[in-house]
């Protein structure tokens, strides 16, 4: 468990919206597809996942239409709108800046001051 | 059709809804199933993984209810909850609702009562087109002549059409049986100055008068058609008698059409031109006497009232100029002509913004009262609302809860309160005060009383459902879960409290205001009036409408004198044009004898002046002072003589000393004597201010006025039959009408009376509702310390003890209440004075009065509650818990 961070929030939006675009979803592919890409470091709970992926419908991030899952369940699948793309972009951008600000803050030694 | 669209995008909405809902279902399903594909895949058992997913997934109706929330829009939905919930909740303490929706139906229904006599008086316009142009033009609080209207009429350059009427009683014959009806004398241009069409035939018009009774036409008022001729449609054209005199029934108004003074609706319509053969006088060259009641007219279009006024001014100074013997300080304004203007439109006004500030009051009152309640019911449910806290349910969800309790509460309270208010406001249209005029209070509610009693009941709802707000959001659950009940408010000072004292002071100001009208009114009816009612009749006979006029009056009038002093049991008859308050009279202006100028500024008094018999005053009751009554020598032939009242005396003379045998002068420069002085009266109105009055002999200034005061030594009710039988020997075709002097003053009494009947409910509203607070408040201090007073009790308490224990808090907010409610209320009625007579709020009974009612309201209140505690078995209480 101690190798599993949770996220923080704000996050989640983001990480729906990354998973999605690597190709259309279902909710439980959703998760799974971020603890893929984050190599299980990333803990979700499966209960917070849907609010988030209605929420994002309802924004018009996301566009939902039902299909059959690989276990020939018959499954919501997720993808995203370009409006998503573009929030995606935005948020990855701002997401970057932050990192390095914050890892560079972080780096700093007493002499380089 | 926008009705039907809502509601086809309303269940629309659940329609969607309940797809979303099964979708999420399905999908959460789905999710749970693939997991335990999964599971099963690393070798767990078909049923382990399944259940294995179940538990890792968490509470599915806490997730559903998160995703309902982030669509958000779910408001119908949780609403209906919430309602189906308070339903629940009211029901299982039913004496708490019946209590709070019956507080508020008062409340709203005393409100909605007011506001609609408000709104048909005040706020809507009359029943014509365009009646927001409609204007009518005041003099001061004088009333208009004939030839100022023709003036008016001719000269303005603001109004499309300026028309005017006169009120008058005349004797309608169609063959048979006469009676004695109401019209509207009207100009010419009447119906055309308000852009009305006939109903049936036609109207008359300004191009129908070529001079003096030249225009014998009727219109028919609808409902004076329906009930005299039964709609018959061949009416038009028919030749009836008026006075008389013949004269053709043209049309039929528009039933929608009650005339342009909303209390006084006519029988028929009959053009002024023919005044003469009406009224029996003719006044249409006389420029000083003022007789129309009302010119009224359209503004042009793009002319404001301002602009209107100072044109109509212009006229008044060119009437100055011309004619300053009959028109001096001739100033014009604008004003709605509904209820005559400014005369019954102001007193009316501010009496009807009096009573609502009152309502408003009573409704707050009515909000602090129930405010305190739920307040209370909060702290009593601490510990529900703290269990539903801790078990997950969020603060906002409980605000709205009890939130849409009090919702309910006040839109049921207010759905009672206006079907009462509906009923009222209906019979009060219907009614008709006076037997005698048809004068009507047509309040019936419209469409703006319905939303200002569903508003008024929304925003009570939202005032008392706030109060246990802060209750809510500070509730700690760890805290009143572990300890019992929350302990957390003891002595101090709350909210609550507060709200109790608010409502008893306003409750006080309503007891007080009200005692003070009752008093009033009941000085009002054993004062002074400079005469005496009781044991007397008076007969009001209409000579002229019998056609009797010129010389034929005066005999006419001597002979009803001698029939009706025949009638055993009658001690005196006394004739008068027009007996003082019975809603009627005239006044003229006077001038010391010194005055040789003789122009309205230059009056030394404006006094009321009556024309009387000799035995007037014997019969009247009123009592003679100094020098001596009139005399039948007191007749053309000699000098022209005066009885005056002390007013008039010290107005014009100086002092009463130098007015026995003083002269003063009329306008026509006629000098009259003055031989005797009686005492002061009242004469218009209970409230005037102490007027002069004059009293003429009968023979020396003849009026058509034929009141006879007949007094008697027995119940004068019983004469009425042998008095009517006496008039028709003297003439079979006079008609009369007979009743006690009490009851031809009820029309001078009705302000007065109304007044008291809307403060004295009001009052008793307020009495009802301080005596809920008080019980609300009490009842709840004992069942909260039930506990602690069965303790006082084991103890040896002494009942004395435990009441103050139980119920002294109570108390002194009652008295604090109380005592800033008196004082409140004694500033208010200085408002009432206006009103009602001899309101005076420095009275020691009303005082008193106050005091031992708010007293014995706090007894009978706190009576329950205290036999409550004062019986508690401490053992059975301390059992228990």
């Amino acid at each position: 468990m101690s190798s599993q961070a949770q996220i923080l929030p704000g996050t989640l939006d983001l990480l729906i919206l990354k998973a999605v675009s690597l190709g259309p979803l279902h909710g439980y592919g959703v998760l799974l597809r971020i603890g893929q890409i984050s190599g299980r470091a990333l803990l979700i709970e499966q209960g917070a996942l849907y609010p988030a992926l209605f929420r994002l419908v309802r924004q018009g991030l996301l566009k939902a239409s039902w299909g059959v899952s690989e276990n020939n369940r018959r499954a919501k699948f997720y993808e995203l709108t370009s409006a998503g793309r573009k929030r995606l972009r935005e948020e990855t951008d701002g997401w970057n800046r932050l990192a390095a600000a914050m890892g560079s803050a972080l780096a700093a030694e007493p002499e380089e001051l | 059709m926008k009705l039907l669209a809502y509601l086809r995008s309303l269940s629309a909405q659940f329609f969607q809804r309940s797809q979303t809902e099964a979708d999420l279902e399905e999908e959460l399903n789905t999710h749970i199933q693939a997991r335990a594909d999964d599971l099963e895949r690393s070798g767990l058992s078909r049923a382990e993984a399944e259940r294995r997913a179940r538990i890792e997934f968490g509470g599915r109706e806490r997730i559903k209810e998160e995703v309902r929330e982030s669509l958000g829009g779910n408001f119908i939905e949780t609403m209906m909850q919430d309602v189906r919930y308070s339903l629940r909740v009211l029901r299982k303490s039913p004496g708490f609702t019946i209590a709070a929706v019956a507080t508020l139906a008062l409340a709203i229904g005393a409100n909605s009562v007011v506001f609609g006599v408000l709104n048909a008086l005040i706020l809507r316009p009359l029943q014509v087109p365009q009646a927001q142009s409609l204007y009518s033009v005041e003099m001061g609080s004088s009333w208009h002549s004939y030839p100022d209207y023709l003036d008016l009429r001719d000269r303005n350059r603001s109004f499309d059409a300026l028309a005017a009427y006169a009120i008058t009683q005349v004797g309608m014959d169609t063959g048979g049986n006469p009676s004695s009806d109401w019209a509207y004398e009207t100009s010419g241009n009447y119906f055309d100055a308000l852009s009305l069409q006939p109903y049936l035939g036609r109207f008359f018009h300004g191009s129908d008068e070529h001079g003096p009774n030249s225009a014998p036409f009727i219109v028919l008022s609808y409902s004076y058609w329906h009930s005299r001729f039964q709609d018959d449609r061949g009416v038009v054209g028919r030749v009836v008698r008026l006075n008389k005199h013949p004269f053709t029934i043209i049309g039929v108004a528009p039933p929608e059409f009650h005339g342009t003074v909303l209390i006084f609706a006519p029988d028929f319509y009959v053009p002024l031109i023919n005044e003469e053969q009406v009224d029996g006088e003719n006044y249409l060259n006389v420029r000083g006497t003022r007789w129309i009641i009302t010119i009224l007219g359209h503004l042009k279009a793009g002319v404001t009232p301002p602009q209107a006024m100072a044109d109509l001014n212009a006229i008044g100074s060119y009437l100055e100029k011309n004619y300053p013997t009959e028109d001096a300080n001739v100033r014009f304004s604008l004003s709605r002509p509904s209820l005559v203007g400014d005369l019954l439109g102001r007193p009316t006004r501010a009496f009807v913004a009096g009573l609502m500030l009152l309502a408003v009051l009573i409704l707050l009152a009515a909000c602090a009262n129930l405010g305190s309640l739920f307040g209370a019911r909060a702290a009593d449910r601490s510990r529900e609302l703290a269990l539903r806290l801790a078990l997950g349910s969020s603060r906002i969800r409980i605000v709205r809860a009890l939130f849409t309790e009090a919702m309910l509460i006040s839109l049921a309270g207010g759905a009672a309160g206006l079907w009462g208010s509906v009923l009222l406001l209906n019979q009060l249209s219907a009614w008709q005060p006076f037997a005698r005029f048809p004068i009507t209070v047509p309040v019936n509610p419209d469409a703006n009383v319905y939303v200002v009693a569903l508003a008024l009941a929304l925003v009570s709802g939202v005032l008392f459902g706030l109060v246990p707000l802060r209750q809510v959001l500070r509730t700690d659950p760890y805290q009143i879960v572990k300890a019992g009940r929350g302990s957390a408010d003891g002595r101090r000072f709350t909210v609550r409290d507060l709200l109790l004292v608010v409502q008893i002071a306003l409750c006080a100001v309503l007891v007080t205001s009200s005692m003070v009208a009752v008093r009033g009114l009941l000085r009002s009816l054993s004062s002074n009036f400079g005469f005496e009612p009781t044991n007397t009749m008076v007969v009001n006979a209409d000579v002229k409408m019998a056609g009797y006029s010129g010389e034929r009056v005066l005999p006419m009038q001597r002979r009803i004198i001698d029939g009706l002093e025949k009638v055993p049991g009658v001690e005196s008859v006394g004739l008068i044009d027009q007996p003082p308050l019975t809603m009627g009279g005239s006044t003229t202006i006077v001038f010391t004898d010194q005055t040789t100028d003789l122009r309205p500024s230059t009056a030394a008094a404006n006094p009321y002046m009556y024309e009387i018999s000799p035995e007037y005053f014997r019969a009247a009751g009123t009592t003679l002072l100094a020098g001596r009554a009139l005399s039948w020598h007191d007749d053309q032939n000699s000098q022209r003589v005066a009885v005056v009242n002390r007013e008039f005396a010290r107005k014009v003379f100086g002092t009463e000393a130098k007015a026995v045998g003083g002269y003063f002068k009329r306008r026509s420069g006629a000098r009259f004597q003055v031989v005797g002085i009686v005492e002061d009266g009242k004469y218009l109105t209970l409230t005037e201010d102490q007027r002069p009055a004059m009293f003429l002999p009968m023979l020396q200034s003849p009026s058509g006025g034929t009141w006879l005061v007949v007094r008697s030594n027995r119940d004068p009710r019983q004469l009425a039959p042998a008095l009517k039988s006496a008039l028709r020997d003297v003439d079979a075709g006079l008609p009369s009408y007979i009743q006690t002097w009490n009851r031809a003053m009820d029309g001078t009494l009705f302000p007065s009376r109304v007044a008291t009947v809307a403060l004295g409910v009001l009052g008793v509203m307020g009495a009802m509702l301080s005596m809920t607070g008080i019980f609300g408040m009490a009842a709840y201090s004992v069942s909260r310390r039930l506990k602690e007073l069965g303790i006082r009790i084991a103890i040896g308490a002494q009942p004395k003890e435990v009441l103050q224990a139980a119920l002294g808090r109570a108390f002194k907010l009652l008295a604090f209440g109380s005592a800033a409610g008196l004082i409140l209320g004694l500033l208010a009625t200085r408002v009432l004075a206006a009103i009602v007579y001899q309101a005076t709020p420095r009275d020691p009974l009303v005082l008193a009065g106050v005091v031992v009612a708010m007293a014995l309201l706090g007894l009978v209140a706190t009576w329950i509650p205290a036999q409550r505690a004062l019986s508690l078995d401490p053992l059975t209480l301390l059992r228990e818990d």
